[in-house]
């Protein structure tokens, strides 16, 4: 079910019982670099949030400390109400995070049923292929997704099939977080919309859904709520259905006036001004 | 999905999408197998079309090329460097090569000499020691892969030339130490051969354990609502299984049989099949060959995927060092020196195994070692030297590697990568 937001702040009105993941203070330096810095973000159960920003935010870093590939540098994550420290990807796989690549991390050799069980095989020594396989299907059911069979390598299935592909194996492990880093970029438009409609499947079973994306038509689509990163910091909470377009793109290039208002009003680009 | 179930309940699970077309009857195997070739996913077809034209010119060229005195010998013959093979196979599938497989089962050998013959210790002990060094260079060439990131081939190109220091180190000055004619690791390379009906036993045990373990599948998946093989088709390939082994048993005990080194081999490449196919091992040694950050993203220990890899190709390696020096009676210089180590690569990549990594299968091993040791065996019965076998056999490496990388664009274009 959807959880309605009212302000910036999300601790206050969602009740803290159902908030799944707290970042305070989330700082990420590379060299000389700060990536992130002081970063708070939150995200309940049965609500999707979607990370926004222009290139070199941080999106995909705050993604990477999420899912164990890079660690924070400084401050702290909460998840399901416990100080967690994530160094590595199986201990964020273990809390309950699961994470969908922008790249899908799926192996072009292995079929379905392999990339879905990757590392988490029933039965280590002699495989159970058929619980495998029967789990399989109830995974892709789930998602009434159609994939003609499991047993074909991945290779041989399309963008949207893999993208559902990636999804699923993100749901074996009863997670409670799934991040998406930038679900539809790759897909055209009866795939990116049969996506949307996996996150809000993802949503309806209750799950947190953190989903970063370019694309702010999918975004406010799909996202109960948009927090906006730029420069590596917050710049603003914002509810879907309390905010414009506009109000969320200015966040984001950090001004009114910036390029992309520029080319609503005037048809052209301008090339004098950077957006800073 | 309940709607599904009860209107589809008379499908199994995996067989509801309409854009399937059936594999449940022996033609509808036989279209799809069709397909398949021609997309590309070859399998062991070309290897066996291969290996019949190869035994095809030979025995035309020399009657006794396909005697059974020959075959016997051809597959003794070919059993040491084959355990080789198997564990390139291995470094293969993660997408990594070791060259160095020659030198390693060389200076197995002349460590087998050193402790069973020089220094008196039991041959046990003897051959315990000589696949230890093998384990430990594996460990090395793990560490230094894993820790430093040097490319694989180096790695094994400097532990070509340096084990092969090593080995003529312990061999000593005299350069050859030969091994007792009585000792058991002789006789095992050149005198123990399976008698006749135990072969027979051997074979329809093989058989049995096949069809119990096709039919125990095929009932499983039912139950669980998945399709299973049809008891038509599983017939057949149990008795077609059946035949081939009985006729080919009683062809090669015409001659002297079959030998327990070659059982050894064929053992130890049923098990590294089993190892591949049906363990969280194997599937993440494929996973890493066909997507490395992806497997690591999914939690799978890549760097001790690594290591298991290149201890087992170092191991084999050595246990194929010690089946060499039996079947030669002498841990010599020229020891697993020569074309050893090419002839090892070529079989794993005639065999269908992938150089790009994630495609290939134990069978590989035994398959290609055949055509390499086939043709070996012809040239030698035609009285050509070794300088046409190295020109025959660079070219069917060739050939196979240029089918590889053929198969491999065909596959992506038509989607079975």
């Amino acid at each position: 079910m959807n959880v309605q937001m009212s302000n910036l702040e999300g601790a206050e009105h969602a009740g803290e019982a159902d908030r799944v993941l707290a970042l305070r203070g989330i700082s990420k330096n590379f060299g000389a670099v700060a990536a992130l810095a002081d970063v708070d973000l939150d995200v309940h159960a049965g609500e999707v949030v979607a990370i926004v920003g222009d290139n070199g935010a941080g999106k995909s870093t705050l993604v990477k400390i999420l899912s164990g590939v890079h660690t924070a540098d400084a401050g702290t994550i909460e998840f399901r109400g416990e100080q967690a420290t994530i160094t590595n990807p199986q201990q964020a796989l273990d809390l309950g995070i699961a994470t969908v690549f922008q790249d899908l991390a799926l192996c072009d050799n292995l079929d379905v049923v392999g990339n879905l069980f990757l590392n988490n095989e029933l039965n280590p020594l002699r495989l159970d292929e058929v619980g495998m396989e029967v789990r399989s299907w109830e995974l892709l059911g789930q998602l009434a997704a159609k994939i003609p069979s499991v047993r074909i390598p991945i290779a041989s299935l399309s963008g949207g099939q893999r993208q559902t592909v990636a999804i699923a194996r993100s749901l074996l492990l009863d997670p409670k977080l799934i991040l998406l880093d930038e679900p539809t970029a790759a897909l055209g438009v009866a795939q990116t919309a049969e996506v949307l409609n996996l996150v809000e499947r993802l949503r309806e079973h209750g799950l947190a859904v953190i989903m970063v994306s370019h694309n702010m038509e999918d975004v406010r689509a799909v996202a109960d709520r948009i927090a906006v990163l730029r420069l590596g910091r917050n710049n603003g909470i914002f509810e879907t259905d309390a905010v414009s377009t506009e109000a969320v793109v200015a966040a984001i290039t950090g001004a009114a006036d910036n390029a992309v208002s520029r080319r609503a009003t005037h048809g052209t680009p301008t090339t004098t001004e950077d957006d800073a | 999905m309940s709607r599904r179930d009860d209107t589809l309940a008379s499908v199994a699970a995996d067989l509801q999408d309409e854009r399937l077309r059936s594999t449940q009857d022996v033609g509808g195997l036989v279209k799809v197998g069709i397909e398949r070739i021609r997309g590309g996913d070859l399998g062991v077809l070309p290897v066996l079309v291969g290996l019949v034209i190869i035994w095809t010119i030979f025995q035309s060229l020399n009657s006794s090329f396909l005697s059974s005195a020959n075959l016997t010998n051809l597959l003794m013959e070919m059993s040491a460097v084959g355990v080789i093979a198997l564990g390139i196979v291995c470094v293969l599938l993660v997408g990594e090569i070791d060259l160095s497989v020659g030198s390693v089962s060389g200076l197995s050998a002349a460590v087998l000499g050193a402790t069973f013959v020089k220094n008196d210790w039991p041959i046990v002990h003897g051959i315990v020691a000589a696949v230890a060094t093998g384990t430990a260079i594996g460990i090395i060439y793990a560490f230094v892969y894993n820790r430093f990131g040097v490319p694989s081939f180096v790695i094994s190109l400097a532990g070509l030339l340096g084990f092969l220091g090593l080995q003529l180190n312990t061999l000593g000055k005299s350069g050859t130490i030969n091994l007792p004619f009585d000792s058991a690791i002789v006789k095992f390379g050149q005198l123990w051969f399976v008698p006749d009906a135990l072969s027979y036993v051997l074979a329809l045990v093989a058989v049995g354990g096949f069809l119990a373990t096709r039919v125990l599948r095929s009932r499983h998946r039912r139950a669980s609502g998945l399709s299973g093989t049809s008891w038509q088709i599983l017939g057949l390939q149990a008795a077609g299984l059946a035949a081939l082994l009985i006729v080919a048993l009683w062809y090669l005990n015409g001659g002297r049989g079959i030998g327990w080194m070659f059982v050894l081999f064929v053992g130890l490449v049923m098990a590294m099949h089993y190892a591949l196919t049906r363990t969280r091992w194997g599937r993440s040694v494929f996973a890493v060959g066909g997507n490395e950050e992806a497997a690591r993203r999914s939690g799978v220990n890549v760097t001790r995927v690594y290591l298991s890899v290149f201890v087992l190709c170092s191991t084999l390696a050595a246990v194929g060092g010690v089946l060499a020096a039996g079947r030669l009676a002498a841990a010599a210089q020229s020891s697993g020196t020569g074309d050893v180590n090419l002839n090892a690569i070529a079989a794993a990549v005639i065999g269908g195994t992938s150089l790009f990594g994630g495609r290939g299968s134990a069978f590989a091993a035994l398959l290609g070692i055949l055509v390499i040791q086939s043709i070996s065996s012809g040239l030698t019965l035609i009285n050509l030297d070794s300088q046409w076998r190295f020109m025959v056999t660079g070219a069917v490496l060739l050939a196979a590697v240029v089918l590889d990388s053929v198969s491999r664009r065909s596959r992506a274009s038509h989607g079975r990568a």
